[in-house]
């Protein structure tokens, strides 16, 4: 089972902690910045996993990957394959760059709720659920329609490449 | 103006993709991420807290900017703040109709509220209407919110709808609908217990992703009880089957491999239904032969579905062929440059070695060369593989390795792992008492405190009682070599607490056995811990405890007691100190020097330290004693259970809690006290140990107590019970073994497998000499690393002392065996490694068994069932209720992949969207190659994909745009994350 899923910038802010048992929002900063001081002490050009126990529980493992400036972290336990959850990592990342378009830090910052939609489509309780960007892109691009047709605007094209292409 | 403004923000929260936040958002989001320091950062949410507080309530705010006001909350949360103000307002918000603010609103209740807050109560309700409503996003989303938000208690109210769901026409929802039943199951087996048979009947859905999703329950319920499921092997096997040949829609497909993600589900399955079932692992083995051979190593996935492989196979019944695959597989992995691939290769290694140990000396130099890595990741890994390979051979080096590690951690959590290994295996394989003692000083040295107590306590209980064998010389010269080597370390500084501890009381039991070292001697030794140490009790009590023995010893020896001047001063402070225990320990020091020599005999008999003590609960030697005051006229004991007053300390603690608890008030007065009777009313621990054994030892003692019936039995030669209670008892047995008579060979081969790894090690040698020596020929390798290999895999080697003298150890004792009898040691052979020399009746792959077990179903049959799956269904479950007309899985796996899915090949639709292919081939490489990535994420950048500038310009106008001032120091936020 996936334990945690953060997004931490290479400051060590986060943008994004989903955590898939409950936890106090302080035991969650003092997690996130465990993660981040173990993180940004590794070298480049190790391998992009950790064993975790210290910070997550025994058999906890950790896997991370950095892009440009955001490390990307997935906590779990020994159900899930270490090498797959680093390809759900890429799916996750190949999501958001379809989603945003050349995906950046900034979109991120910006797109908090959407950051979450998208994650939902791919974890779901823990599990994984979904692991095709295409066919997470479909449920996220049909979220947003409805969700845009139930507002009162509905002038405005509706993807962001109708808009800056206009 | 202000028009033109409003209807500029107005276009940007319209539009879905962009930035739908107002300007006043995105301007909060900048100052937060421009704050220099954490202080400024909380200094700017705090505030902003405050004026949420006041926003919040005000009446009639539009929906937009409610929804908005959430999500801020929800980012202020994650930031680290408190945001429980806002709860209430999230949980009206999932009542809303409008979508858009009810996901919201379910988004944030899901991560502010635990199963257990109060406001749950509220949303039950809300939840329930949902997973009625036809708009299936809404279902999903309450969905989502049941998986975080539903305790035990309310599972029920929500259960007949979820599982009603699970037959929903869109496959999201019925895949939803599967997890949340799991959740449920984590959370509260007894309360779906019932629903368990409609995870396997969901395997049989059409939508190979709802058949993924059942995976994941199936895969819980598996590793609870594997009998629960073993009906489904065949169906597992089979579709992975179809997995592995392609038959599910393109849009499965993942780097050109077809569903990976449920193989490795799938895979893991496997592992667990087919370990120890030779039957079941014989379905198996075709299936996983076929993926070793199809799946492309060139990718990550490729290699995690490998890895997985490679699990399963040294998971189910052994079969040769597989694990000759799987060998190869772990070569390419310890060979690759990736550091993933290598963790990986080390670890599946360590899972093969327990079915064929000769795969490791394969690997030795590979091994070296990771345990040598600057990755700590690998590192560790590396060490785990160690630990699990050590036998007596090589015990020595590892635990060397290990110590020289030890030194150089700082996580302290995985310093007291590495410490606790270290002393397992130097108990278990020890060649030496010398060794061993020198061992643990050193991990105790190292690792100081984070030593448990127990494996104190172990150390000293087998000092005392030796090994367990009636051979008096080898245990006293433990005991005499540990206190010499404690004597020589005890001036140390600055030692650990617990060491201490255990020196003190080594030195108090055995310091003058020997008559090496005179009482004068070790006591000046011992007052000086005592001195030094001045600020710790705990060694200061083991100290004067130890001097009351040795002064104990030297009465009843009717040798003259000169107490130095040092002593009598601690003696003499120690009286006078704050702790009661060690006034007591000093006082009774003081006694038990003034008593003649017969009476300290009777108090202190010498080496007592393993004998029962026999604990007389019903204290009946106090029995005259109690007729007599009682005849005097005092009061008759009453037990504990039976008081009601508030005589005794823990009772009242008890009452004093529940009254916290209870909030109420107690009207009755309290009772008078009685007159104490101290002989009658004794506290029970107190009485029954004082006078032989001081405090702190008490526990000790009772361990002692606890576990000396034990070995007794397990002398008997219950090789797997040894692993279990307690590793102190398989200490030196096995070297010890290796090297005795013969009369010991019969428990020799019962002892955890020790020996017989020697003696297969041995009838492999041939083998490795041979592929040693090519390798040495072949690649030209530093010679230290060659020592080490040989001494760490066991491999012959020419120049090596150390190995020289393992490998005489092992000629001893092959030759031993051979000259004692040949039966029993082919016997040994035979017994004890199947897995190293599997039967040959494994190799007949193809072979259909005849036994077919229970459900006596010709395998084939089966297979051919997949085309009808009723009948499969019947066969496979019969004792599950399918519905009769369960629509052929592969019929319409194949139909959709005629009818061509749209969203096949989800590395094409981008080409669509942008006009530049180099952004996909880019893309794409990174994607292959995620492995690689890292490395080579600067080279493409510059041709490829890159941060591009074009985008960069788009978006930073974008923000400006919007009014917001792009955050100039920052440019890093405009790097694309794929560049």
């Amino acid at each position: 089972m996936i334990k945690a899923v953060m997004v931490i910038n290479t400051q060590g802010k986060p943008r994004l902690a989903k955590f898939y048992d409950f936890l106090t929002v302080d035991k969650q900063q003092e997690l996130i910045r465990s993660v981040f001081g173990v993180l940004c002490s590794r070298a480049e050009n190790v391998s992009n996993f950790m064993e975790a126990d210290s910070i997550f529980g025994p058999d906890s493992r950790l896997v991370y990957k950095h892009y440009a400036t955001l490390y990307f972290v997935f906590v779990f336990d020994t159900c899930e394959n270490e090498l797959a959850v680093l390809d759900l990592i890429q799916v996750f990342v190949e999501t958001l760059d379809k989603c945003f378009r050349n995906v950046c830090e900034l979109d991120i910052v910006f797109n908090y709720s959407k950051l979450h939609t998208i994650l939902d489509e791919i974890v779901f309780g823990g599990q994984v659920l979904e692991t095709s960007s295409a066919e997470i892109m479909k449920a996220v691009e049909e979220i947003s329609k409805l969700e845009a047709s139930s507002n009162s605007i509905t002038l405005v094209p509706k993807t962001v490449s109708g808009w800056r292409n206009r | 103006m202000e028009q033109l403004k409003t209807i500029g923000r107005e276009l940007a929260i319209g539009s879905q993709g962009g930035f739908g936040q107002s300007k006043e958002f995105l301007d909060l989001v900048k100052s937060i991420g421009e704050a220099r320091s954490k202080a400024e950062e909380d200094r700017i949410v705090l505030s902003e807290i405050e004026t949420l507080k006041r926003r919040i309530v005000e009446p009639d705010i539009p929906k937009r900017k409610m929804k908005e006001f959430i999500i801020r909350l929800v980012y202020f949360e994650m930031l680290g703040h408190d945001a429980s103000f806002g709860y209430i307002h999230a949980v009206k918000m999932t009542h809303d109709d409008s979508l858009l603010l009810k996901r919201t609103g379910y988004l944030a209740v899901t991560l502010f509220l635990n199963e257990d807050h109060d406001l749950i109560i509220l949303i039950v309700n809300t939840i329930q209407k949902d997973l009625k409503s036809d708009n299936y996003l809404v279902v999903c989303a309450a969905l989502n919110a049941v998986c975080k938000l539903i305790n035990e208690e309310t599972i029920p109210a929500v259960l007949p709808q979820v599982v009603e769901l699970l037959g929903h026409s869109k496959e999201t929802v019925r895949k939803k609908a599967i997890m949340a039943l799991h959740r449920f199951y984590q959370k509260s087996p007894s309360s779906v217990f019932h629903l368990v048979s409609n995870f396997s009947k969901r395997l049989c859905d059409n939508d190979p992703g709802v058949m993924g999703a059942t995976l994941c329950p199936l895969f819980d319920l598996i590793t609870i009880d594997v009998n629960s499921c073993k009906d489904l092997v065949i169906s597992f096997v089979n579709i992975l089957k179809q997995i592995a040949e392609h038959r599910l829609p393109k849009s499965y497909d993942y780097h050109q491999m077809p569903a990976p993600f449920i193989q490795i589900k799938l895979l893991k399955i496997l592992a667990l239904l087919g370990s120890g079932d030779k039957q079941a692992s014989e379905q198996m083995y075709t299936v996983v032969g076929d993926i070793f051979r199809k799946c492309d190593s060139s990718s990550n996935i490729g290699n995690a579905v490998l890895y997985e492989c490679i699990s399963c196979v040294s998971s189910i019944y052994p079969n040769f062929k597989l694990l000759e695959a799987a060998a190869d597989v772990i070569a390419k992995f310890l060979k690759s440059d990736s550091h993933n691939l290598k963790y990986m290769g080390i670890d599946a290694l360590g899972r093969l070695i327990k079915l064929s140990p000769e795969v490791a000396e394969q690997h030795q130099l590979a091994v070296i060369d990771c345990l040598e890595d600057p990755d700590d990741t690998l590192k560790r890994k590396t060490f785990e593989l160690l630990y699990k390979m050590t036998k007596s051979s090589n015990v020595e080096v590892i635990a060397d390795c290990m110590i020289d590690y030890l030194i150089n951690i700082n996580d302290n959590h995985y310093k007291a792992e590495i410490a606790s290994r270290c002393v397992e295996l130097a108990e278990q394989f020890a060649p030496s008492n010398h060794w061993f003692i020198q061992t643990m000083n050193r991990v105790f040295e190292h690792a100081g405190d984070l030593v448990k107590n127990k494996v104190a306590h172990n150390l000293m209980r087998l000092i005392a009682e030796g090994f367990g064998e009636d051979d008096d010389t080898a245990d006293s010269q433990l005991r005499s070599s540990a206190v010499e080597s404690y004597l020589r370390i005890i001036g140390e500084p600055k030692l650990p607490s617990i060491f201490l501890q255990v020196i003190c009381w080594v030195l108090g039991e055995y310091g003058t056995t020997d008559g090496k070292f005179s009482a004068s001697y070790v006591t000046g030794k011992l007052c000086d811990v005592a001195d030094a140490y001045s600020n710790d009790e705990t060694v200061k009590s083991y100290a004067v405890t130890a001097l009351m023995k040795l002064y104990a010893f030297e009465i009843a020896a009717r040798r003259k007691v000169d107490i130095l001047p040092e002593c009598q001063s601690l003696i003499e402070e120690l009286s006078a100190s704050h702790s009661t225990d060690l006034q007591q320990r000093a006082y009774e020091l003081q006694e038990v020097i003034g008593l003649d020599a017969h009476a300290v005999e009777c108090i202190m008999p010498l080496d007592a330290s393993c004998e029962d003590i026999e604990i007389d609960k019903n204290l009946s030697f106090l029995n005259e004693y109690v007729q007599q005051s009682i005849e005097k006229g005092a009061q008759p004991y009453i037990p504990e259970s039976e008081r009601s007053g508030m005589l005794d300390i823990s009772t009242f603690q008890n009452q004093n809690q529940h009254e916290l608890s209870t909030h109420g008030l107690r009207f009755e007065a309290y009772e008078l006290p009685k007159p104490s009777v101290p002989s009658s009313t004794p506290p029970l621990s107190l009485s029954s140990t004082t006078e032989l054994v001081p405090v702190p030892e008490r526990s000790y003692e009772s361990e002692v107590q606890q576990t000396a019936t034990v070995p007794s039995s397990s002398d008997g030669g219950l090789g797997f019970k040894l692993r279990l209670d307690g590793v102190q008892k398989k200490w030196g047995r096995a070297t010890y073994s290796s090297s005795a008579t013969s009369t010991n060979s019969g428990s020799q081969s019962t002892l955890n497998g020790v020996t017989h790894i020697d003696v297969a090690s041995n009838v492999n040698s041939k083998a490795r000499e041979a592929s040693y020596d090519s390798r040495k020929t072949q690649v030209e390798i530093s010679p230290e690393k060659q020592k080490l290999a040989a001494s760490l895999f066991g491999g012959s080697s020419n120049s090596e002392k150390r190995v020289t003298s393992t490998g005489h150890k092992v000629a001893k004792g092959s030759s031993h065996v051979s000259k004692s009898t040949v039966v029993p040691t082919t016997d040994v052979a035979v017994e004890k490694t199947p897995p190293v020399q599997p039967p040959p009746d494994l190799l007949d792959l193809g072979e259909p068994t005849v036994k077919s077990g229970p459900s006596s179903v010709d395998p084939f049959m089966q297979l051919e069932g997949l085309l009808e799956p009723a009948q499969l269904s019947s066969n496979a479950n019969p004792g599950l209720v399918v519905s009769t007309s369960a629509p052929d899985i592969m019929q319409l796996y194949a139909d959709t992949l005629a009818s061509g899915q749209s969203g096949s090949g989800f590395m094409y639709p981008l080409s669509s969207n942008r006009s530049d292919d180099n952004l996909v081939s880019g893309l794409a490489n990174a994607a292959t190659d995620p492995a690689h990535s890292l490395a080579t994420a600067t080279q493409p950048a510059q041709f490829s994909k890159g941060p591009n500038p074009k985008d960069s310009l788009e978006k930073d106008a974008l923000v400006r745009q919007m009014g917001v001032t792009p955050l100039s120091q920052n440019p890093n936020l405009f790097k694309d994350l794929l560049g």
